[in-house]
């Protein structure tokens, strides 16, 4: 039996497909991406080796900066909008009834791919004819605003999208943990007198933490990544304004044909993505696992 | 008191769900309405005369090209990323060998990076091999891409299948193989459909890889190709809904079905702590 189940060459001939694939096209391009970002380079031609200067350029470059702003910006108001899901799990979770039908109408946008979602988003923003503005202009506000073009609101209209698009995946999350936790202990709570809320804020929410410090990698590292919605939103405009890392470095290298450039952006993506996981799951590691 | 506080809950959540209902339900009125009635009528109200004509107009445009494409992308994709997971997960979980923690460490780094990280390289990579604008290239990066969440799906029900099935098989004569493909696939059925569900709707709705790798019309997908007709349809609010509409009927469809499923492999693949 042993002998069998520790074949060298079934267990080569299982593993070998996938191994093959990871390495050729995920780790073996991530280091590339360290390599062409030395290179002088536009995707056809020759490569010079030109050492560090685009990783010095990238660091004297305040469009790479303003793009990383954007990037941790998108990533802040995914972390500060995972309380209000939060908040509507923990309502849901209270024996409400329907609440699986509603958490089905909740993830429907999530199953849409981010370019329906970006063109209906640019039909709801359009200044004239879009259904945001035909609302504000139906309750009477005259000169509404128009979103996609205004370089001060873009970041923010972009946003609401994305809350749109995730809101069920973090609540369907928050309420399958809040599901588990055992009835018994909510009915202790509750013989002792705690409020709805004591017992939401006070137990719940603390049983539940795991979860949510998971939630909270995900949904910043998943924002630092961001690039479909908004580079067929607004392609990073007006003038750079609602530009992050990743549609920067897709500019870079497939619009400008910078190459060299643009893997070192990509690389230095690469980092910053795998710096702040391990910060922020560091700041979030919990000394003492709950246990009931 | 109680009774009102259960209601404001009830309009809190009411709210929610119409936020998130709204916009599609008003891209569905759009695609059948013609520009005058979207312009100056009333956003809420139902088309009076539905144009179906404009669903025709995209169909006649050519969108049943990119329709097939994302289509048997989809299946191909899914299909081999199930089967060398499955391989994979099988070697990693059931087969006694020292690098197996190894391996399977190796296989989650792909759970973390940004795609965008390898772009750059992966586009060379093709150009050099002459896969650049050849739907292999973007068959062969969706098995990659999607393996580490497929082997983190099936991990959990690996793990549990009980050591006396494989013994008896092979105190039976079973070669792997056959205990593979007899046995161990056919009772990972259920969490198989998970990952196939999955695995269809990412490819689905891929965006990056097919709008960098493919150039012709002839291969690309959905995600991509409606692109092409929302520029060519500009102004016609009509036909640019019916594309957005045909684009993700079949999703919205497969919810329908198969919504516990899909709550299933959503909530599967994010708690990976």
């Amino acid at each position: 039996m042993n002998k069998v189940m520790s074949n060298k060459w079934i267990i080569f001939l299982y593993t070998f497909p996938a191994l093959l694939l990871i390495a050729v096209l995920i780790v073996v391009p991530l280091i590339l991406s360290g390599y062409f970002g030395l290179m002088d380079w536009d995707g056809i031609g020759a490569m010079e080796f030109i050492g560090l200067d685009n990783y010095i350029a990238a660091l004297q470059d305040s469009k790479f900066w303003e793009s990383t702003l954007h990037s941790f910006l998108l990533a802040l108001f995914s972390a500060i909008s995972l309380i209000g899901y939060l908040a509507v799990a923990l309502i849901l979770a209270s024996k409400i009834k329907g609440a699986n039908l509603l958490r089905k109408i909740y993830l429907i946008p999530m199953l849409l791919s981010s370019v329906a979602i970006a063109q209906l988003w640019i039909k709801i923003y359009n200044p004239s004819n879009g259904m945001l503005n035909s609302i504000l202009m139906w309750f009477g506000v005259d000169n509404p605003p128009a979103w996609l073009a205004d370089p001060n609101i873009v970041l923010y209209a972009i946003f609401i999208p994305i809350i749109w698009q995730y809101a069920g995946f973090y609540i369907l999350i928050y309420y399958a943990a809040l599901k588990n936790i055992p009835e018994s202990l909510i009915e202790a709570a509750k013989i002792d007198g705690a409020t709805p809320l004591q017992i939401a804020l006070k137990i719940k929410v603390p049983l539940i933490m795991n979860v949510f410090k998971v939630t909270i990698v995900l949904s910043i590292v998943g924002s630092l990544k961001y690039f479909d919605l908004i580079y067929v939103m607004t392609s990073g405009g007006p003038n750079g304004a609602s530009e992050v890392m990743a549609s920067y470095m897709y500019k870079l290298a497939f619009s400008s044909y910078d190459f060299g450039y643009g893997s070192a952006i990509g690389f230095l993506l690469l980092i910053i993505t795998l710096i702040v996981t391990v910060v922020i799951q560091k700041l979030t590691k919990s000394k003492d696992e709950i246990q009931y | 008191m109680r009774r009102i506080g259960y209601i404001l809950l009830y309009v809190c959540l009411g709210l929610v769900a119409v936020f998130q209902i709204f916009p599609i339900l008003w891209l569905f009125m759009f695609s059948l309405k013609t520009n005058q009635e979207i312009f100056a009528g009333n956003p809420f109200a139902f088309p009076t005369d539905p144009k179906w004509e404009n669903y025709l107009k995209v169909f006649d445009g050519g969108i049943g090209t990119y329709f097939w494409n994302s289509i048997w992308i989809t299946v191909v994709a899914t299909v081999l990323t199930i089967l060398v997971a499955s391989m994979a997960t099988f070697a990693i979980t059931r087969m006694k060998w020292k690098m197996s923690g190894l391996v399977l460490g190796l296989i989650m780094v792909g759970l973390m990076i940004p795609i965008h990280s390898a772009l750059i390289p992966l586009y060379n990579m093709f150009l050099n091999v002459n896969l650049i604008d050849n739907p292999l290239s973007i068959v062969i990066t969706y098995v990659t891409y999607n393996l580490p969440i497929t082997v983190m799906i099936l991990l959990g029900f690996y793990t549990t299948i009980p050591r006396e099935i494989e013994e008896a098989a092979i105190i039976d004569g079973s070669s792997i193989h056959r205990l593979f493909f007899r046995i161990i696939l056919p009772i990972s059925a259920p969490i198989m459909s998970t990952t196939v569900i999955i695995n269809m709707i990412y490819n689905w709705n891929e965006f990056v890889f097919v709008n960098t790798f493919i150039s012709s019309d002839k291969y690309k997908t959905l995600t991509v190709g409606i692109q092409n007709f929302i520029g060519q349809y500009m102004t016609d609010w009509g036909a640019i809904g019916a594309t957005l509409v045909i684009s993700v009927l079949p999703i919205i469809i497969a919810f329908l079905f198969f919504s516990d499923k899909i709550m299933e492999g959503i909530t599967a693949s994010a708690v990976k702590g």
